[in-house]
């Protein structure tokens, strides 16, 4: 982690906004809030080193209801604005919510070469196999045989494996965590911030009112049987077999991060570059 | 919910009153959450009956507080009790919220918060090998049971609601 400098003595309330979250009562983003901001207070991190960047979609509300710098950005764009943004500013910790419409279909694109250009940033990925903010329609991470009325049935295609992609395209951290662990979801999520590169944490988080039936996952959740391996084969071995209800840091990688030097980073006369915006 | 292998190690009375004071503080941030999805979603009774729990149980963190006497039972809260991988034992379960629920509904979260606690104390008392730290659990015992013949005596005012308690004539699934 190149950013955390500075050590603060804040409490998880102390990293809230003033705003009061509109999310549907029984929500699972409400934890992921909760681990956001115990996760900025174990770590010590000053609110104004914190960047929290997001896209379009429930999960991408979390930036207004923190206190720390934030930057809600249009759909599936959040990584290419948050990769930016670290390359240009090295010392802030950034944070990018994203969930599984925006972060898997729209940004799918993104999310790959995030992975591959290991940027020491981390992701987040609300992820509860549906669009919720547009009332339902089924997700890259949707069952196939999940019915709606959109697509009577089910969609009938295989969901799209996000930790086993992350592996493949090179992100150097992956975990799974369930939102209604908070704590255990906030010591993954320090541990991610710390982890020089791209950290990747998909965090099963469900929808009460369109997928009523994730109230299950409470149940079916529990701590991945084995540690957490540095060797990509075991850990592409791990993901492919899994069944997507096993929690906790299951890769973490060793390849240095890339930071790429900006030049004429810190010293750039704005005034120069207005004029090259002169109509 | 927390696992008791989870709970924090209580070997001292000032282990045991931050955990007190912790699960306190805790029930009053879960139930202030509660209160303002409640407003968000314009359902002014629960707003109130979540408030008035989230007070309630902040005296009782006051006293806890006092209690400690010279111990600083916050600070000594921040370092040492945290409840596993999940939830301290007085957080109402945010997962069981809905946007119509009833004061019963709100009624139960808070029974089965006020249970769990019991059920903590009561283990320290079980387990515990040091007098003190026995003699105090057993007072929080007292307490939590008070609190729980409480919550039942509210309950024979709000009953159990219809089961039709969730229909919702203009429904946010739209597709159906």
């Amino acid at each position: 982690m190149s950013s955390v400098s500075t050590r603060f003595a804040c409490k998880p309330a102390d990293y809230k906004s003033d705003l009061k979250p509109i999310w549907c009562p029984g929500c699972g983003d409400y934890h992921v809030l909760m681990s956001f901001t115990r996760a900025f207070a174990q770590l010590g991190l000053a609110p104004e080193k914190i960047a929290v960047i997001s896209g379009i979609g429930c999960s991408s509300r979390i930036p207004a209801y923190t206190n720390c710098y934030g930057f809600h950005g249009v759909h599936g764009r959040s990584l290419a604005l948050a990769a930016g943004l670290k390359v240009t500013r090295p010392d802030l910790t950034v944070v990018v919510a994203s969930g599984d419409g925006d972060g898997y279909s729209i940004g799918g694109n993104h999310f790959l070469h995030a992975c591959r250009r290991n940027i020491d940033m981390t992701y987040v990925v609300m992820d509860n196999r549906i669009y919720g903010m547009t009332k339902g329609q089924p997700s890259p991470t949707t069952e196939p045989e999940f019915d709606t009325a959109l697509t009577p049935g089910g969609t009938g295609v295989a969901p799209f494996h996000p930790l086993v992609v992350a592996l493949a395209s090179g992100a150097n951290f992956i975990a799974r965590c369930f939102s209604g662990e908070p704590n255990e979801t906030a010591d993954v999520l320090a541990e991610a911030i710390k982890h020089p590169g791209f950290s990747f944490i998909e965090i099963l988080s469900p929808c009460v009112t369109f997928r009523p039936d994730e109230k299950e996952w409470k149940d079916q959740v529990r701590p991945a049987p084995v540690a957490a391996t540095d060797d990509q084969g075991k850990a592409a071995r791990r993901l492919m077999t899994d069944d997507g209800f096993n929690l906790g840091v299951l890769y973490r990688g060793n390849r240095a991060p890339f930071q790429p030097a900006v030049v004429g980073a810190g010293d750039t006369d704005l005034s120069e570059l207005e004029k090259d915006f002169e109509l | 919910m927390s696992k008791t292998s989870d709970n924090p190690k209580v070997s001292s009375l000032n282990d045991l009153l931050a955990v007190a004071y912790q699960i306190e503080i805790d029930a009053v941030e879960r139930y202030n959450v509660l209160a303002d999805q409640m407003e968000t979603h314009n359902n002014p009774e629960l707003v109130k009956i979540f408030r008035d729990l989230a007070r309630a149980e902040g005296i009782h963190g006051e006293e806890i507080r006092r209690l400690a006497g010279d111990f600083d039972v916050e600070n000594g809260a921040r370092q040492f009790a945290r409840f596993g991988r999940t939830d301290s034992p007085e957080e109402a379960e945010l997962g069981s919220a809905h946007y119509l629920m009833t004061p019963w509904h709100a009624l139960q979260l808070s029974l089965a918060g006020e249970k769990r606690a019991l059920a903590y104390f009561t283990f320290i008392v079980e387990t515990t090998k040091d007098p003190k730290v026995k003699a105090m659990a057993a007072e929080l015992v007292e307490e939590e049971a008070e609190h729980v013949n409480l919550v039942n005596r509210l309950l024979h005012r709000y009953p159990p609601p219809r089961d039709s308690w969730a229909e919702d004539l203009d429904p946010p699934v739209s597709q159906e």
